[in-house]
């Protein structure tokens, strides 16, 4: 099982030095993100994101399904996330490595377990039918933070998607095709956006937001902020890695904040734009 | 609060925690010839964390199969949070393993996890840079709770944090449930001084009142430690919430 090669010596020395005098190799600020690029397929509820070259889709589809027993008036959420090879030659198939635990995970608990989609809203008909919402993340290109990129790419999808329009007569439930009657948007409590900034060995470096795969690479820690624009955490994650003073874990979440705002921003924007776009043939 | 830390089989360290009903043993080899050579670097020991959680550790008995995610969350998150505090460069191309078992859970899995594997890491006679201590603090409405079991860690929104009390640092945050930022700066008050409490149970400094007397209460298990590793001879703890068993 060969290991990825580190970075060599100079290079690690070049990059350190560099980020202590708050320069990135790419010229953007410490604290700056890649501007996301959202791209939306033909279907609904199909996200492409970019943060320069990391690239994800997120495909979202619903199936009718009966519920669990022990929750007969919620809908299911499942998220699939794997990291195949095609992200980097780094991520071998089968056992899942500790990058693709932590992004599952996280995805788990920003999407799902935040409560971020009203899974009440999914019930069609108690303990009979319910909607199961499959979310497929698929990492297209890895050239760092995959996490937050992934995690945009399935919220975006989850604003995109339009579920059909069902009606329940007696015990029996009609699903009207979309040419019938419009499709309708899933019930959202909230959307929240993740942000990861990456930390160094030295204390002096300033930490940097969105890192890049090197900067991931050489970095000491990284701690993931999940938020949303209402200012309300969702996700607060760092594991172990450098340790950090109260005060630099609270000024991330300031900086988290303010970003938040930002991204929220522009993914309505994006989705009234594509909105717009898009021809809804009513019959 | 129940420590035991007698040696059990061949682990050259082992401990036993229980913060009321949630109860983790962990056991540590090493030292020792790497098992996986492929993983091994040449200036440091690698440190490795598996994760067992016993089938009748809950309620509802459910098998957990060892590639559940939530476990092998809770093992990278243990391992990242000692590979820093581990001195790893004294023991290059070695291997130091951790086997935490999850006897009983009621809340806390993983501050329990986290206390019992320095514990255990002291016991094995491993050096560390500084003791990593761990809690969760929870808050309802403006009321601060403490290490939270199960029923309430679903309700409440909390936070759990690992710090190194001697720097007064945090090496682990995690935070899973929705709360509004103002609140978590308020959270982060208490957490705060639950550091410093942890760091000097004698701090005069710290300003008195119920909560923090609670904090120093809880914590008490931090300095214990301390004292443990200092002063094993002696062994007279008189925190009526730690009962300590040393090994023979």
């Amino acid at each position: 099982m060969p290991r990825p090669p580190s970075p060599s010596i100079p290079e690690k020395e070049f990059l350190f030095t560099s980020l202590k005098e708050s320069l990135r190799l790419d010229g953007r600020q410490p604290l700056e993100m890649r501007a996301p690029i959202l791209t939306f397929g033909p279907d609904l509820g199909w996200v492409e994101c970019a943060f320069g070259k990391t690239r994800v889709l997120a495909q979202l589809d619903a199936k009718m399904v009966k519920p669990t027993p022990e929750r007969p008036l919620e809908g299911l959420i499942t998220i699939h996330s794997e990291i195949s090879p095609m992200a980097s030659s780094e991520y071998e198939p089968g056992r899942p490595s500790d990058e693709e635990v932590n992004m599952t995970r996280m995805l788990d608990k920003i999407l799902r377990r935040s409560d971020a989609i009203d899974k009440e809203s999914l019930c069609v008909l108690a303990g009979q039918r319910v909607w199961h919402l499959r979310l497929t993340i698929h990492c297209l290109a890895d050239a760092g933070n995959l996490l937050d990129c992934a995690c945009l790419a399935g919220i975006v999808a989850f604003k995109h998607f339009r579920r059909p329009e069902v009606e329940v007569v007696g015990e029996e439930v009609i699903v009207h095709h979309p040419s019938e009657r419009a499709p309708v948007p899933l019930s959202m409590h909230h959307t929240p956006f993740c942000f990861t900034f990456a930390y160094f060995p030295d204390q002096d470096t300033p930490p940097v937001l969105d890192p890049s795969y090197l900067e991931q690479r050489i970095s000491a820690g990284l701690i993931s902020v999940a938020l949303n624009a209402q200012k309300e955490l969702c996700v607060l994650q760092k594991a172990g890695g450098v340790p950090l003073t109260q005060e630099q874990v609270l000024a991330v979440i300031d900086i988290a904040v303010n970003e938040a705002v930002k991204l929220d921003w522009l993914v309505t924007q994006r989705l009234a734009e594509d909105w717009k776009g898009r021809k809804v043939e009513v019959r | 609060m129940t420590i035991d830390l007698t040696p059990r089989g061949t682990a050259d360290g082992s401990a036993v925690i229980t913060h009321g009903l949630t109860e983790v043993m962990v056991d540590v080899f090493g030292p020792k010839e790497a098992k996986l050579r492929g993983q091994t670097s040449h200036d440091r020991a690698l440190v490795t964390v598996e994760v067992g959680i016993m089938p009748f550790s809950t309620g509802e008995r459910r098998k957990r199969n060892r590639g559940d995610k939530r476990i092998l969350e809770l093992a990278a998150t243990i391992k990242q949070t000692f590979e820093p505090v581990i001195q790893t460069a004294l023991y290059p191309r070695s291997e130091i393993s951790i086997f935490v078992h999850i006897l009983q859970q009621d809340g806390g899995l993983l501050p329990a996890s986290i206390n019992a594997t320095t514990l255990a890491l002291i016991t094995a006679g491993i050096p560390l840079t500084d003791y990593v201590t761990a809690i969760t603090c929870g808050v309802y409405s403006t009321n601060p709770l403490l290490d939270l079991n199960t029923i309430e860690e679903n309700d409440i929104p909390h936070l759990t944090v690992a710090s190194l009390p001697r720097t007064g640092k945090v090496t682990l945050v995690a935070m899973e449930t929705r709360l509004h930022v103002e609140r978590t700066a308020v959270l982060g008050i208490y957490v705060r001084r639950l550091i410093r409490a942890a760091a000097d149970p004698t701090d005069v400094t710290i300003q008195e009142d119920a909560l923090t007397d609670v904090i120093k209460h809880r914590l008490n298990i931090a300095s214990l430690l301390f004292l443990w590793t200092v002063a094993t001879a002696t062994g007279d703890f008189d925190n009526p919430d730690v009962s300590v068993r040393k090994g023979p």
